[in-house]
């Protein structure tokens, strides 16, 4: 493929892909009011739009027209830097996950990706790491004790869920044999014994999704989690201080920060975009994106599930249970999973 | 001016800003902002040079929980501006002619005495594969040594950042008939 | 196309603004962060020479040429131990002393 047609496919798949998920993290917002309404008996969004699906443009118009303030007390630099920096990773790691396999386009094949990493999944670690800079430093600029309370718990929370995040995936890099997750896909392809399909949850790493699951919760400060962010404790934690357009970008890159764990969850541990294929040709191309949505979309719904339904924990509670029971745990994972694999 | 010297003069040139930036703030969270953007470039370097896994480690390890460390630091001690200290003079005035002498010439000779090897940064290797196969056969040794070294790092640190008791140890309470 | 020198002397610089940082700067998390920039700066040492070993020895002679990244590993761990006990120790220094400014740690002069 010459390098120009090369660079224009990935220019056009980047804003193309840029363009989808921020219209999935606006509606992801609205899926979330709804479900969470309905499960506390109240309808939620109805009246802009049939069923409220013009909440996200209402809720984005105001967004802009609010008046965006910057308090007098704050470190300027900073204070405007940590919202861009939250959001700029939360988007980054959507270039390395696959929807699909390649289609033929005028003789070329473009995989659904913007690019295959050798090292995508790390990748992904390391972009999540660098997206706890964005907490702390919103904390720490604002120059009130609430957000740095609640920015020093938030990053340290993230902190210390990331190791077991990390422990997590390496059962599942142990089966899979690569990084790059295109591979780890492509290794869960096939069926067991013609009817069970061989995604990587049947194949043993039960304990490693829900390890990843609840690492990943908390690493997105969603509840159980969400202390930090809680309003009836820290008044609104790193973000108090943030109005309009900041508080908005904070908020993208929360949903957005969801969105790829949902699709890294699918990717990882439930065969991606493998499903049954059927039709014409130009279904049988599409229809491998269709399933990888859906699946993401069974995540989105058990993240807000999970959030109409349980409590809190405390922040000791929250540290106790990531360090002394999740990092074990996680560890264990990786053990039993290498002695399968070498046996 | 192949793209491979333009990208490492472009990551170069954000590794000795952010290293110059870093001796020139007198805040220490800028310096600690700027220490980022070095490991991050750095990490840039080391894809040009092939090392993929030691880039994405670069990233993970020290830019996301080393240099976090030393942000939450700053953070806790509400470390303010540096005080200046009165400089010495001689110091200056030899120091700085003799340290821009010394890099030249130190510079020149590294450059002059150099082969020009043309690798692709693709052909190199730097695979997880062959860095895990290095790392528990050849390596395992030191591996296992680190891995104590960090467990005696933690106890370490735990114990010298925690506060003191703030209670007396033993109470002796004694009975008043 | 790039000569391994040419990191070499960007691995240098780092190095001389490490050393520079930790003998002109006053703050003592500043000194610190000196530190992590002189081993960043032998970090990139390692990994150019390990790309050079592979390109003129290879397996050869013998030789492991990836040592070098392997090593950058270890060198990684040292300075997370040494960043965390080190911070431990200033922020113990600070709730004795109230500063950070390293002139003014000076009890145990005479």
């Amino acid at each position: 493929m010459p390098i120009w047609l090369f660079i224009l496919a990935s220019a056009i798949k980047s804003a193309l892909l840029l363009f989808v998920l921020l219209t999935a993290v606006a509606y992801t917002v609205w899926l979330e009011r709804k479900v969470v309404g309905r499960m506390q008996n109240r309808w939620g969004p109805t009246r802009v739009g049939p069923f409220g699906l013009l909440q996200p443009a209402a809720d984005g118009i105001k967004f802009l027209f609010k008046e965006d303030l910057t308090p007098p007390h704050v470190y300027k630099p900073l204070y405007i830097a940590a919202p861009l920096i939250a959001v700029i990773f939360a988007l980054t790691s959507i270039s390395v996950i696959p929807f699909g396999n390649a289609i033929t386009i005028g003789g070329y094949s473009i995989p659904f990706q913007v690019t295959d990493v050798n090292t995508g999944l790390l990748l992904i670690l390391g972009v999540t790491s660098v997206g706890v800079y964005g907490v702390a430093l919103a904390g720490w600029s604002s120059n009130n004790k609430y957000s740095l309370l609640g920015g020093l718990r938030a990053s340290a929370q993230m902190v210390s869920y990331e190791i077991s995040l990390g422990l997590s995936l390496v059962g599942v890099l142990i089966m899979a044999g690569s990084f790059s997750l295109r591979d780890i896909v492509n290794s869960q392809g096939g069926h067991f014994w013609g009817i069970i399909p061989r995604w990587n949850i049947f194949s043993g790493q039960i304990i490693g999704f829900f390890c990843y699951l609840t690492a990943a919760y908390a690493e997105t400060n969603r509840i159980p989690f969400d202390l930090p962010e809680a309003e009836t404790e820290l008044v609104a934690g790193y973000h108090t201080e943030y109005s309009a357009m900041k508080f908005a970008m904070f908020f993208m890159a929360e949903y957005a920060n969801m969105v790829t764990v949902a699709c890294l969850a699918t990717l990882l541990f439930f065969g991606g975009w493998h499903g049954p294929r059927f039709g014409p040709d130009i279904v049988r191309a599409i229809l491998p994106v269709f399933w990888f949505v859906a699946k993401v979309f069974v995540f989105l719904f058990v993240y807000i599930w999970v959030r109409g339904t349980l409590p809190r924990f405390r922040y000791d509670q929250l540290m106790a249970f990531g360090w002394k029971f999740l990092l074990p745990v996680a560890l264990a994972n990786v053990i039993a999973t290498a002695i399968a694999v070498a046996w | 001016m192949s793209i491979h010297l333009i990208l490492f003069l472009a990551f170069g040139a954000v590794c000795v800003a952010g290293a110059i930036n870093l001796l020139a703030q007198t805040h220490p969270i800028n310096s600690a902002l700027s220490l980022i953007a070095v490991m991050a470039a750095l990490a840039g370097e080391y894809l040009l040079l092939g090392a993929e896994f030691v880039a994405a480690v670069q990233v993970i390890v020290y830019a996301g929980a080393i240099m976090v460390l030393f942000v939450f630091t700053i953070m806790l001690l509400n470390a303010g501006e540096e005080e200046r200290t009165k400089g010495s003079r001689v110091a200056t005035l030899f120091g700085v002619p003799g340290i821009l002498i010394a890099s030249v010439l130190v510079g020149w000779m590294v450059l002059r005495h150099s082969g020009t090897e043309a690798v692709a940064a693709g052909a190199l290797p730097g695979d997880p594969r062959t860095i895990g196969q290095l790392l528990f056969h050849d390596f395992l040794l030191p591996f296992e040594i680190t891995s104590v070294l960090i467990l005696i790092a933690i106890m370490g640190s735990v114990v010298l950042a925690s506060k003191p008791p703030t209670t007396p140890r033993s109470v002796s309470v004694r009975k008043v008939d | 196309m790039v000569p391994i020198s040419y990191y070499l002397v960007l691995s240098g610089f780092l190095f001389a603004c490490g050393v520079a940082g930790f003998l002109i700067k006053r703050n003592i998390i500043t000194i610190f962060m000196s530190i992590e920039l002189m081993l960043n700066g032998v970090n990139l040492s390692f990994v150019a020479f390990a790309a050079h070993w592979h390109v003129i020895a290879g397996e050869a002679k013998g030789l492991v040429p990836l040592s070098g990244q392997v090593f950058v590993f270890f060198v990684m761990v040292v300075a997370a131990a040494e960043a965390a006990v080190g911070l431990a120790i200033i922020i113990a220094v600070y709730r004795n002393r109230e500063t950070l400014n390293v002139d003014q740690l000076n009890l145990l002069k005479l």
